[in-house]
């Protein structure tokens, strides 16, 4: 048989990945470029979910922005809240009183736990093994139990305010958070029989999507997925905020900075962030819980910029101020959207079903990305 | 040699199904079956708004002081209120809130000065019109009503 020249013959084939593909996270849409099953090229289309969250800004005073920060990433809300309470503090040059700091520390690790837990067991099915989500998926409604006992809500939290908190903590917090500890460490356990050493599990992600520490620095990727490839950064210990320096906790490295690496990483982090859980929440400071903050919040003129380290990498919040109540300008610094630049180059020359697994472990949130 | 031992005795395999048969137990069932058994949500839980009156005389506690609106990130709480002529206090005539556009952050229980704005542990909310999800005060003092069906 003679080849003929028809668009049969030709040996690419662009295929859509999303945005209503299951294993995408959400809204994202991958144009994948292929040869057979080999990926040439990925192109990502964002902005399904944006709902212009920097813009609403402009429009709310201080204190009533506060609940959409929540919107953005939403599986760990507390983190955003944190992260512009901490600039909206800055520009009005008050700290936190202790006991808040301590309370903060302890529902921000909470919820970092949570957002692990919820990556894992949606990593794992994304892979192909079913069982994890159910068990991930009862731990982590145990901490969500805990910010529903603490401020109202499991997910939108609205949980900090600015200068403080709101509430404080409810009878029997510690006792709960601390139960909360010691139950997680043997069900991580438990996860790592089912996952670490499984063929399949290690098949599917050793040597995929690799991307070495001075990749990660030249794209700007933060998080799990640069402490995977051996660069000891963690903002926590950098330039810690809101008393993490009184805390005994290490920061996890991989290697190889793989799929693989990725997945321990993010393993280790949890076991570091109850230890952090437990010392904040052993030696809770008495005191009042908020700091003095005017009723009507008018910063003077300036701009404060903060970045906290959320689950998924670096948060920045940048805030400028006109004097008015209300903020002229408002960015925000996204971890997820700056992971998802990495995509490309770690996909590349990979096969199709490695896209979901590299996409699984940047563990992006596309109310983040498009915000 | 023990690796291969290892991979041909399929150990990752039994090792994984002895987690899962662990928590085959019935008395390790987490599910909630939802409409038969009520979740209890906690008591700071933020659901339904409530305008709560005062119990010996049933007079509104609100004192139509707009703190609320000013405080709601979303604009969607109107006070009405007339001045009476007699004691020159504020009065509350009507009192709106739209639960169709409330994102339940609690702002405005925080801004009441005189806890009369209230989240409930009431998270129900589902409707049949956008006009039904607008309350007025008479719906936010005695609560929605919502019909019963046998299950």
């Amino acid at each position: 048989m003679t080849m003929t020249d028809t668009f049969l013959d030709s040996t690419e084939l662009v295929l859509n990945m999303g945005p209503q593909h299951p294993s995408t996270h959400g809204v994202l849409r991958v144009i994948l470029k292929l040869d057979g099953e080999k990926v040439l090229g990925t192109d990502c289309v964002i902005g399904y979910l944006h709902r212009g969250v920097e813009k609403v800004a402009e429009n709310r005073t201080y204190a009533q922005f506060n609940p959409y920060v929540d919107r953005m990433d939403y599986v760990a809300a507390v983190s955003n809240g944190l992260g512009y309470c901490l600039a909206v503090e800055k520009l009005l040059n008050v700290e936190a009183t202790p006991r808040a700091q301590a309370v903060r520390v302890i529902l921000t690790e909470l919820n970092r736990i949570g957002s692990h837990l919820l990556w894992l067991g949606t990593h794992a099915l994304d892979i192909g093994a079913i069982t994890p989500v159910f068990y991930c998926f009862r731990e982590r409604e145990e901490s969500l139990k805990i910010l529903e006992r603490y401020c109202g809500a499991r997910l939108t939290t609205h949980a900090f305010r600015i200068g403080g908190l709101q509430y404080d903590i409810y009878d029997g917090f510690q006792k709960d958070v601390l139960g909360f500890c010691d139950m997680l460490s043997p069900k991580l356990d438990e996860y790592e029989e089912l996952l670490t050493g499984n063929r399949i599990w290690i098949g599917r992600l050793r040597n995929v999507g690799i991307l070495n520490g001075d990749d990660c620095k030249a794209y700007g990727v933060t998080g799990p997925v640069l402490r995977a490839a051996g660069v000891q950064w963690d903002i926590r210990k950098a330039v810690p905020y809101s008393g993490y320096e009184k805390y005994d906790f290490e920061i996890p490295i991989g290697r190889s900075g793989d799929t693989f690496d990725r997945y321990l990483v993010r393993m280790q982090e949890m076991r570091q962030s109850a230890r952090i859980v437990r010392q904040a929440a052993e030696n809770l400071p008495e005191g009042p819980i908020t700091a003095k903050v005017p009723k009507i919040i008018k910063p003077p003129v300036g701009e404060a910029y903060v970045s906290i380290e959320a689950p998924k990498g670096e948060l920045g919040y940048y805030v400028v101020s006109d004097g008015s109540p209300q903020p002229y300008r408002v960015r925000v610094r996204p971890p997820s959207f700056i992971n998802l630049q990495a995509l490309d180059r770690m996909v590349r020359g990979a096969l199709v079903a490695d896209v979901v697994a590299v996409i699984g472990t940047l563990d992006i949130v596309l109310g983040e990305v498009d915000r | 040699m023990k690796e291969l031992l290892k991979k041909m005795f399929l150990v990752d395999l039994i090792d994984g199904l002895r987690v899962t048969f662990r928590s085959q137990a019935p008395r390790k069932i987490y599910t909630e079956q939802y409409p038969a058994e009520r979740p209890r949500v906690a008591e700071r839980f933020r659901g339904a708004p409530r305008l709560n009156v005062n119990p010996e005389t049933g007079q509104t506690l609100c004192i139509a002081c707009d703190l609320c609106a000013v405080a709601c990130p979303e604009h969607l709480i109107v006070v009405s209120s007339e001045r009476n002529p007699e004691t020159r206090r504020k009065e509350l005539t009507n009192f709106t809130y739209d639960i169709s556009r409330c994102m339940f952050c609690g702002s405005c229980e925080d801004a009441c000065p005189t806890d009369a704005l209230e989240l409930t542990q009431d998270f129900e909310l589902a409707g049949y019109s956008r006009e039904g999800m607008i309350w007025d005060r008479k719906m936010l003092e005695e609560g929605p009503h919502p019909t019963r069906y046998k299950w």
